[in-house]
């Protein structure tokens, strides 16, 4: 707006500060709750501000979990968490850059039938399907392994699509050019193709990295050992049954845990995020 | 350094023929031009030689070898694009020593070469910046560095100054006959503009449609365009051309159209008698004279006073209906309305054939 009218600043401010709230105000009774013994928990109201238990819950979450629930040291889960997170993002960089590589830059025999058969999949997400992919990873004898935990989830059209339209827009003239130069098609993809599209990576980073630190559905399935829990269903597994008998304290601690990867991810990539949605380097 | 040769070349794009049997032989070290309007078929030519179009029929050499299948790379050739095609993420450096590097030269051979085409084309102080913190000029040439870092023996420009502000075309387009005139590499070059071509060419190949107009020295072609298009095309403003039939045993031109104006010609064409033609003149080639001396006398429409001369355009005959003439004149001072005698010399005289648009010797 470029006009100035004081009321106005209030209002939008306040619309704002209001918005914070309603998303930062959970988020706070969660830490509040994390930082209580169990006693002050199940008190009702509960206290809102933060008692003295913040080392000992959170170290007991991290290393030795729950006594009622599951008991995986949540250290283990945000590692898995970690790990599968990373695969799942860096695999599917890696296998959308190529198949959309494939899809601009190579002549082939039915070039838009694949093309549009990756594209019908976004039609297929892993809920619809999630019966026969169980059924294939328990045949390969994948469950309880991170292959099993990540390699359903690689396979994506969203990136391909993306990287598509991106490298559309890479000028034919650049491709010409590195061809005069004598660059090969896989010279021309390191050289030219991976380098211009380090802004999307980098925005796709962080979008995938959520994703796959997110997954539930899938993870619940075919995790059945609790050395191979996830944050997020570690959380799930913590939970046994009524109300009293959970540790809620070592719960949302837990929960903390693992809502601060993908915070730190987004903090650090913050940038080259945005750069990479509103920004070309062409 | 080699000749290039291109012998009965086609091009078709599944039905649609861009080119249709263009042959030229370009000698080692000349600088032709292809001209022509957009959608001719220049680009796709040059697209051709240097390899990114494959050619539907017909032969391209380049010394003595015949280069229709080979790759681009192994065509010793280099290529200044129309959006330079710069790589985006490289310094200017590493833009030129690109090919260098795929084609393995040592870091010694690469650097003394970058820094030799640097040094020609002032871009020494510039060899650490990315492209896009260069002016357009620049950019130019860093694509022309990164062509002559290659020492290859054709150079190819498609249109390499089209994308910048007129003043900087002039300075690119001097800049480019002295390197031409320094480094004496065999060159094509593509473009629409006719300035261009008429400045920098030892030899120009005009096209139109796909098919060959004239190949010819820039004058040549200027003083004896070989068909009614090439007539159009060069020179500003464009040739006229007055249709009418040839009579008085070839004394006169009677202009088509009302009133049965005539034309008197400098000199009879007796051959030509009774015979439809174009007359062609050139506006510059127009000079005012006494209305007993006049061999037409248009009706003026409008002028433009340009400063250094004024373009007189008018028409012939009664009413509107008449042939188009423009003149450029250098005497300042014409009337502003009413009929202005004019003359022109045998020499700048052309016949063309109505029907065909060839020009008419004899």
């Amino acid at each position: 707006m470029v006009e100035r009218r004081p009321w106005l600043d209030v209002l939008s401010h306040g619309i704002l500060i209001l918005g914070v709230i309603v998303i930062a105000f959970p988020v706070y009774v969660t830490f509040v709750a994390s930082t209580l013994p169990l006693e002050e928990i199940m008190v009702a109201p509960m206290p809102l501000v933060p008692g003295d238990r913040l080392i000992e819950n959170y170290s007991q979450a991290l290393f030795a979990g729950t006594s009622t629930g599951s008991r995986a040291p949540v250290a283990t889960m945000l590692f898995n968490s970690t790990v599968v997170a990373l695969c799942i993002t860096i695999g599917k960089i890696v296998i959308s850059l190529i198949s959309a590589f494939a899809i601009v830059y190579f002549r082939f025999p039915l070039r838009m039938f694949f093309f549009w058969m990756i594209f019908i999949t976004l039609m297929l997400p892993v809920e619809v399907r999630i019966i026969p992919t169980f059924q294939v990873i328990a045949d390969l004898g994948m469950l309880n392994t991170y292959a099993g935990l990540t390699l359903p989830l690689i396979a994506s059209a969203t990136a391909t699509f993306l990287f598509r339209q991106f490298f559309m827009t890479i000028p034919d003239e650049l491709a010409e050019a590195a061809r005069m130069d004598g660059a090969g098609p896989m010279r021309f993809f390191w050289d030219v193709v991976v380098p211009l599209s380090k802004t999307s990576m980098a925005a796709l980073f962080v979008i995938q990295f959520i994703y796959g630190w997110n997954q539930y559905l899938w993870p619940l399935l075919i995790t059945t050992d609790e050395s191979m829990y996830t944050a997020v269903i570690g959380i799930k597994r913590m939970i046994v049954g009524g109300d009293a008998a959970n540790e809620w304290n070592l719960v949302m601690a837990t929960a903390m845990l693992a809502l601060l990867p993908p915070a730190v991810v987004v903090l650090v990539m913050q940038k080259w995020f945005v750069k990479g949605l509103v920004e070309t380097e062409k | 350094m080699a000749a290039v040769s291109i012998r009965n070349v086609h091009k078709s794009f599944g039905p649609v023929k861009v080119i249709q049997g263009i042959s030229m032989d370009i000698r080692d070290g000349e600088f032709v031009v292809m001209v022509g309007p957009s959608g001719c078929g220049k680009s796709t030519l040059l697209r051709m030689v240097a390899g990114l179009e494959e050619i539907s029929s017909g032969e391209i050499a380049i010394g003595d070898r015949v280069v229709n299948n080979l790759e681009p790379k192994d065509r010793n050739i280099a290529m200044v694009f129309q959006n330079y095609a710069l790589y985006p993420h490289m310094s200017v450096y590493d833009n030129m020593a690109y090919g260098l590097r795929i084609r393995g030269r040592t870091k010694a051979d690469i650097d003394g070469r970058v820094q030799r085409a640097a040094e020609i084309l002032e871009l020494s102080a510039l060899l650490k910046r990315r492209p896009r913190e260069l002016s357009g000029g620049q950019r130019q040439r860093v694509a022309m560095g990164r062509a002559i870092v290659r020492e290859p023996s054709v150079f190819l420009f498609d249109e390499p100054l089209s994308n910048l502000d007129a003043k900087l075309r002039v300075q690119m387009r001097s800049e480019l006959q002295s390197l031409h005139q320094r480094l004496k590499t065999t060159t094509l070059y593509v473009t629409h503009d006719q300035v261009e071509a008429m400045t920098l060419a030892h030899r120009m190949l005009i096209m139109n449609a796909g098919r060959t107009e004239q190949i010819g020295a820039p004058l040549e072609v200027y003083q004896k365009p070989a068909t009614t298009f090439v007539a159009g095309f060069i020179g500003s403003p464009p040739m006229n051309l007055i249709p009418g039939r040839i009579g008085e045993g070839g004394k006169v031109l009677a202009a088509t159209g009302n009133g049965g104006v005539h034309v008197r010609l400098p000199e009879p064409r007796a051959a030509f008698d009774g015979r439809e033609v174009l007359l062609g003149v050139r506006p510059e080639h127009f000079e005012t004279c006494e209305p007993g001396a006049a061999m037409m006398n248009p009706d003026i429409d409008f002028i433009e006073l340009l400063g250094s001369d004024s373009l007189v355009y008018g028409h012939l005959g009664v009413d509107k209906s008449g042939a188009r003439v423009a003149a450029r004149l250098h005497t300042s001072v014409v009337a502003k309305e009413g009929r202005l005698p004019l003359r022109f010399e045998a020499r700048h005289m052309h016949l063309f054939d109505p029907e065909s648009g060839k020009r008419l010797e004899g």
